[in-house]
Parts: structure tokens; C-alpha cells; sequence
């Protein structure tokens, strides 16, 4: 499956959850996708998807928090599966779409393809583990992990697609900041 | 001042979120904020956890040694600053006046000219208590614009 179609699949699951996108294609994806006010698009500050859903999680403990991160990103940030394993927040579901490459920038190879950050983020004691193969049926295990309590770490395997084309976030940032605060 | 109080101007300007990574100079006011200052693992993730807390309606104060603003200049330029999402920094002013350990003293004699040349509103408080009070109500008026502010804290601000 290629990442436009899990991203696809992904937003049309949640409701009134909070979603923290990446930067690179999986905001352009997200944002084309659907285009809502609780949609975070990062547009720069590569690897702190994650830091910002959890501190969004911290802060509103009472809301469901998404990250959609990627794995250059998360390779970025490692350290953050530590805390998140530490702080353990419940509200907090943390999926990484791993496509083994830097897509945007030319599809330049990540180390992805040589570790399993699942298994990095069970090593940190992160709550709720899954692994899914690029195809596999991701709708349930995400249900699943929108309703039960986190923190969840869900590692999706995807493929990149060479004649990706979509077209750039073209909300203001203020703007993208104030309605997802606002939301 | 000593953190006791300065622990209680952030609470009464409205700070509600702490994080950061340590440095000697911040050990005080660390203690003294307990189990509110969560341990971040470097200061760019740091100021990512504090755009979060802001975006879920917190108002945050990131902590840190100057050494961290080079991680931190990137999440500053292309998150805080283009998303108007503003926080209180307290760098710690590591390499004042050339006289620290050597890994400090490019930083240390360089810092303030780089939040400068990004445009980062900031302070170097001298060693009376009435300087850091001033610089803590001046950041609170660039904060409210949305603004990052960066307090230079030198060995004789904090006692």
C-alpha cells in the first residue's frame, strides 16, 4: 500500500481526535486527504511530530492525540520513544509510517529498512506495540488503539510512490496553529 | 534571585508547562519545580513538548545551557517562530566573558549575537534582582505576541 492510501485510510477512522502530521508528504497527504481544523500540519522542524503530540497529550489529557510520524522523522528524534515511554500518556497514539525512505526530498534511503522501530519503541517500554506489514489491514488494530488506553506505538509499513504529486498545505501557519488550539 | 521566587514570578506571569535539560546554574530552580519541570532528552525535543503543551492551551518555559540553542535554532525558526507560538527561554550564559571551560567559550561569546540574528527577543539580565524581574514583564508582553523570549541567565542572576 502506498502511504497516500494508508494515510487515506487512516483519517477517514478518526472523529473528533486531535492529528499531529509530520513534515514532507505525510502533511501534504493528510491535509488532501481531509483537511480538518484538529489536523496539525509541521511543515518544518523535522523530527518533533512526536515531541508535539505529546506534549499536546500532557496538556490535554482529557483528548485523543495521533501523530502521524514518519521514519526519517522518527530515526530524527529517537529519544522521544524513551519519554513517552516514561511520561506514559494515555491519550497518546504514536503511528509511524515507514516508507524507508526520505520521500519528499528525492526518496533517499533511510536505515529503516535495516531496523525494526517497532521493536526499538517495545525495547522502551512503550505500552501497546503493533506491527503492520504494508497491506495488511491496518483499520482494526488503529479502532483499537483510538479506544483503549495508550500510550500505543504502531509501526505501518508502506511504500513510497515515485510519481507522488500532491499538492503543498496552503494554509498560513499562524492559521494552521490557532484552529488546531482553537479546535 | 533566589528560585524560590523565581519559581513563583513564572507561576504568577502564567507559566503553567515546564521542560528542559539542565545545567548547573538551573540546578535551584529545577529543584524547586519538582515534579511540574519534565526531563526532556535533548533541547530541540524540548521546545517540540513545549509547542505541543501551547497548542493544547498551556503557556510553557523551556529550560536549557546555551550549548543547546544550536539544536534548538531550527525547531525556533521553522515552528515557533512561523506558527506564532510563543515561549519563555532560560538559556543559561555559559562562557560570560571568556572565562568558563574551552567547550563553552565559542558559544558563550557568540549566543546573544544569534538569537539576535534570527530575531529572537531576549536579555541578559545583570546580577540584581530588579533586572530579571524587568527582563521576566518584558518577556511576558513579547509572549503575549506570540513571540519566542530568550533570558540569558549568567552565574550571578540565580543564587
Amino acid at each position: 500500500m502506498i502511504m497516500r492510501e494508508a494515510i487515506t485510510k487512516l483519517i477517514s477512522l478518526v472523529k473528533d481526535e486531535y492529528v499531529v502530521c509530520a513534515n514532507g508528504f505525510i502533511s501534504r497527504d493528510t491535509f488532501n486527504a481531509e483537511d480538518r481544523p484538529r489536523n496539525f500540519y509541521m511543515l518544518g522542524s523535522m523530527g518533533q511530530a512526536s515531541s508535539i503530540g505529546l506534549g499536546f497529550a500532557m496538556a490535554r489529557p482529557d483528548k485523543k492525540v495521533v501523530v502521524f510520524d514518519g521514519d526519517g522523522n522518527l530515526l530524527m528524534n529517537l529519544g522521544i520513544l524513551t519519554m513517552i515511554s516514561k511520561i506514559k500518556p494515555r491519550n497518546l497514539v504514536h503511528v509511524v509510517l515507514d516508507n524507508e525512505c526520505y520521500d519528499s526530498t528525492g526518496g533517499q534511503p533511510t536505515i529503516s529498512s535495516h531496523i525494526d522501530l517497532a521493536q526499538v519503541a517495545e525495547g522502551c517500554g512503550i505500552k501497546n506495540i503493533i506491527r503492520k506489514e504494508s497491506g495488511e489491514d491496518i483499520a482494526p488494530a488503529f479502532k483499537d488503539c483510538l479506544q483503549k488506553e495508550g500510550p500505543s506505538f504502531i509501526l505501518l509499513k508502506v511504500e513510497r510512490d515515485p510519481q507522488e504529486r500532491v499538492p503543498r498545505v496552503n494554509i498560513a501557519p499562524p492559521e494552521i496553529a490557532k484552529r488546531f488550539r482553537n479546535g | 534571585m533566589d528560585a524560590a521566587t523565581l519559581k513563583k514570578k513564572l507561576k504568577g506571569l502564567g507559566f503553567d508547562f515546564f521542560t528542559g535539560v539542565p545545567c548547573s546554574l538551573l540546578g535551584g530552580i529545577i529543584e524547586a519545580l519538582g515534579d511540574e519541570y519534565i526531563p526532556a532528552v535533548r533541547e530541540d525535543t524540548a521546545l517540540g513538548i513545549a509547542a505541543g503543551a501551547y497548542l493544547g492551551g498551556k503557556k510553557p518555559c523551556v529550560l536549557m545551557q546555551n550549548s543547546g540553542l544550536g539544536y534548538s535554532l531550527n525547531v525556533l525558526t521553522s515552528l515557533n517562530m512561523i506558527y506564532d507560538i510563543p515561549l519563555l527561554m532560560l538559556v543559561t550564559f555559559r562562557g560570560f566573558e571568556g572565562k568558563d571551560a574551552p567547550e563553552h567559550l565559542i558559544m558563550g561569546k557568540h549566543c546573544v549575537g544569534l538569537v539576535e540574528a534570527f530575531g529572537i527577543p531576549n536579555k541578559v539580565p545583570s546580577g540584581g534582582k530588579d533586572d530579571l524581574d524587568a527582563a521576566l514583564i518584558e518577556a511576558g508582553m513579547e509572549i503575549a505576541k506570540g513571540k519566542p523570549y530568550c533570558i540569558f541567565i549568567k552565574e550571578d542572576t540565580l543564587e
